[in-house]
């Protein structure tokens, strides 16, 4: 049974991407007892996702690596990893919260050796890089897992690949009768920080995302060129593995649409400029990008990052949203639309079209209490006067990074106010 | 220039955009549009020969102030009403009502041209549906098939015999309705007074003095 010491001091952080993360190391720090929840069985979300950073182009997992070095040197902090928050009751101070977890099959024995993986050849969908592929049903969700610890899938326990995974560990660290459980623990604050997920592409009917194995996602192209991703960090296409040296990034891909999301994405922009980059840096002249936009939102000192890539030849700029998608007799994926600059109509094929799809605000169907309500996009505000949960991060509003970090230091501040208050310690 | 146009022209001068709002059908989403042009990239009709503005230049054009260029396009004419536009706009403009607004406004001003097919249609339409309450058909067809000449009219005719006969004989279709005799509808009195009123409402709502028009 998993145990949790927690008081009506205690802060609770939901989430544990680079918002939630940053949100409990800024309490921790300062003193206070933090839970952070995490569903997936790793830490560092849609952040440790990523190939590069921009605007410095830097590797995410620099970041994350320090935190989590702060997060190992922190005893306030327990990470509870597989588990969501089911109900919460309670009010500002005393809040009562149900967790469920999910049974991981592996025990803190595990030492990542690896040999359950050699063992088990049954395959599943490589969630973490976006099932562009397949891994091992005993696995290690990612390079940096933090824990670093392998995980069982449910769908090979109870039979004999799960028997074999456990007989080929030779620390004891296979646990088949693990079961769900669920925890009931107090809080005094709560920080709501589940991020964001990709927008649907295949709603977009006209972009055909679900029809055309050539047309993907932001997030999957960051997979692509990612060395530790599905492909070994070349950029090949899907259908027939051809390097794709000619490439369309389609701009508002759901973003500032009513039909879709009605915000602006914000990080898109910038995500399909720092892309270019990726093109550039793997094939050199001979990589070709097109960028078709509405109007290019790289915000405040962004603009230096957005005039960089425009000086470079290779990306092509384009002001149009395409209205539709086909495919030409070679698989290539052919962007049909009208110019707005000189009215154009044009049909322009690409060896990969890229949508620079936005951010819709994750909702897992918890009833979250009445102080909290939701924007028209369903990111959520908090009323500040009288809610003991703050939102942080991409589950208050569209962020890139560095703002989703801003904004959970803010959270985290709000939240210890509560708690100093409920220690007396603040009037 | 009508004497409505020059009214007009006069009442708003140089803000045609607010003319547009006040008196064109949905004109007032004109300054919804965000120039993306998925309107026209959605359009199936390619812009033919005939469009020499899509509907996202001229709602530019509009904002623009750009009158004469906007009352004079055919471009709003062309549209299909396939609603491909309308469903899509990422900002809920209803691109398909707004064209046709503009040039039912264009008309009015007395600038559409005569010959323009689709606006023939649509005034051919009308007058005969207004007429008897219903559509006679018989005189829409004709007055479609003879708008170029008698000649081409009787070329379209023969044309177009076996199935005009054919509807004869299913009785989809009355000859007699050549003369102003068929189906009409029970209180034709009622329908006219019902339009009237509609107009007088209409020239009421966007302050026009029918008077002169």
């Amino acid at each position: 049974m998993t145990s949790v010491v927690a008081t009506n001091q205690t802060i609770l952080v939901v989430g544990g991407g680079i918002s939630g993360m940053t949100a409990a190391l800024e309490a921790a720090e300062t003193g206070k007892q933090v839970v952070l929840v995490e569903r997936n069985p790793y830490l560092g979300g849609r952040t440790i996702q990523l190939y590069k950073y921009f605007p410095k182009m830097c590797h995410p997992t620099c970041g994350l690596e320090i935190n989590l070095r702060r997060l190992k040197a922190n005893p306030r902090i327990q990470v509870l990893t597989m588990a969501e928050v089911s109900g919460i009751r309670g009010e500002r101070g005393s809040y009562s919260v149900s967790v469920k977890l999910k049974p991981r099959y592996v025990n803190e024995n595990c030492t990542a050796c690896g040999e359950c993986a050699k063992a088990v050849s049954t395959e599943i969908d490589d969630a973490f890089n976006y099932n562009l592929g397949k891994t091992k049903a005993a696995y290690l969700p990612n390079d940096y897992a933090y824990p670093q610890r392998y995980v069982i899938d449910s769908s090979i326990v109870g039979t004999a690949e799960g028997e074999a995974a456990k007989a080929a560990c030779k620390y004891g660290a296979i646990d088949l009768d693990m079961r769900e459980e669920e925890l009931t623990l107090n809080a005094g604050a709560i920080v709501w920080a589940t991020g964001w997920k990709p927008y649907e592409a295949e709603k977009i009917v006209y972009y055909g995302y679900d029809r055309f194995p050539n047309v993907i996602t932001n997030v999957e192209f960051e997979r692509l060129a990612d060395p530790h991703g599905p492909t070994g960090g070349r950029i090949l296409r899907p259908s027939d593995g051809k390097e794709a040296r000619n490439i369309a990034f389609i701009q508002c891909a759901g973003s500032r649409d009513e039909n879709h999301l009605r915000h602006c994405s914000r990080f898109c922009c910038m995500g399909s400029l720092k892309q270019t980059n990726y093109v550039q840096d793997q094939y050199g002249d001979a990589g070709k990008s097109t960028i078709y936009y509405i109007d290019i939102r790289a915000i405040d000192r962004f603009e230096d990052f957005y005039a960089k890539v425009k000086a470079n030849p290779n990306v092509k700029f384009v002001k149009s949203k395409v209205a539709r998608i086909t495919e030409d007799k070679d698989g290539n994926p052919v962007c049909n639309g009208v110019d707005i600059e000189g009215y154009h109509r044009y049909a322009n094929a690409h060896d990969l079209v890229v949508l620079a799809v936005g951010m819709e605000p994750e909702v897992n169907g918890v009833s979250i209490p009445a102080e909290v309500m939701s924007d028209s996009s369903g990111f959520i505000m908090a009323d500040p006067a009288n809610a003991g949960i703050f939102g942080a991060g991409c589950a208050t509003n569209a962020l890139d990074v560095n703002r989703a970090v801003q904004s959970a230091t803010a959270a985290a501040l709000r939240a210890i106010q509560v708690v100093n208050k409920v220690a007396r310690a603040e009037v | 220039m009508s004497d409505l146009n020059q009214q007009m022209a006069e009442r708003y001068k140089n803000n045609f955009l607010k003319e547009i709002e006040e008196q064109a059908e949905m004109g007032e989403w004109v300054k919804m549009c965000m120039q993306c042009g998925l309107c026209s990239g959605s359009c199936p009709t390619h812009f033919h020969s005939g469009w020499d503005h899509p509907p996202q230049e001229i709602f530019m054009l509009i904002r623009a102030g750009k009158r004469e260029e906007v009352l004079n396009s055919n471009g709003m004419y062309m549209c299909t009403s396939c609603y491909n536009c309308y469903v899509r706009c990422p900002r809920k403009v209803p691109v398909t009502h707004v064209m046709h607004g503009i040039a039912e406004y264009a008309y009015k001003m007395g600038r559409a041209a005569k010959a323009q097919p689709t606006m023939h249609l649509s005034k051919v339409f009308w007058t005969n549906a207004t007429k008897y309450g219903r559509v006679n058909e018989v005189q829409l067809t004709q007055s479609l098939y003879f708008k170029d000449g008698l000649a081409a009219g009787i070329k379209k005719g023969l044309e177009m015999k076996d199935v005009a006969l054919g509807l004869v004989k299913a009785k989809r279709l009355n000859p007699l309705e050549a003369l102003g005799i068929g189906h009409k509808c029970k209180d034709l009195d009622g329908i006219h007074r019902m339009l009237a009123k509609a107009y007088e409402l209409e020239a009421q709502r966007k302050g026009r003095d029918t008077s002169k028009a």
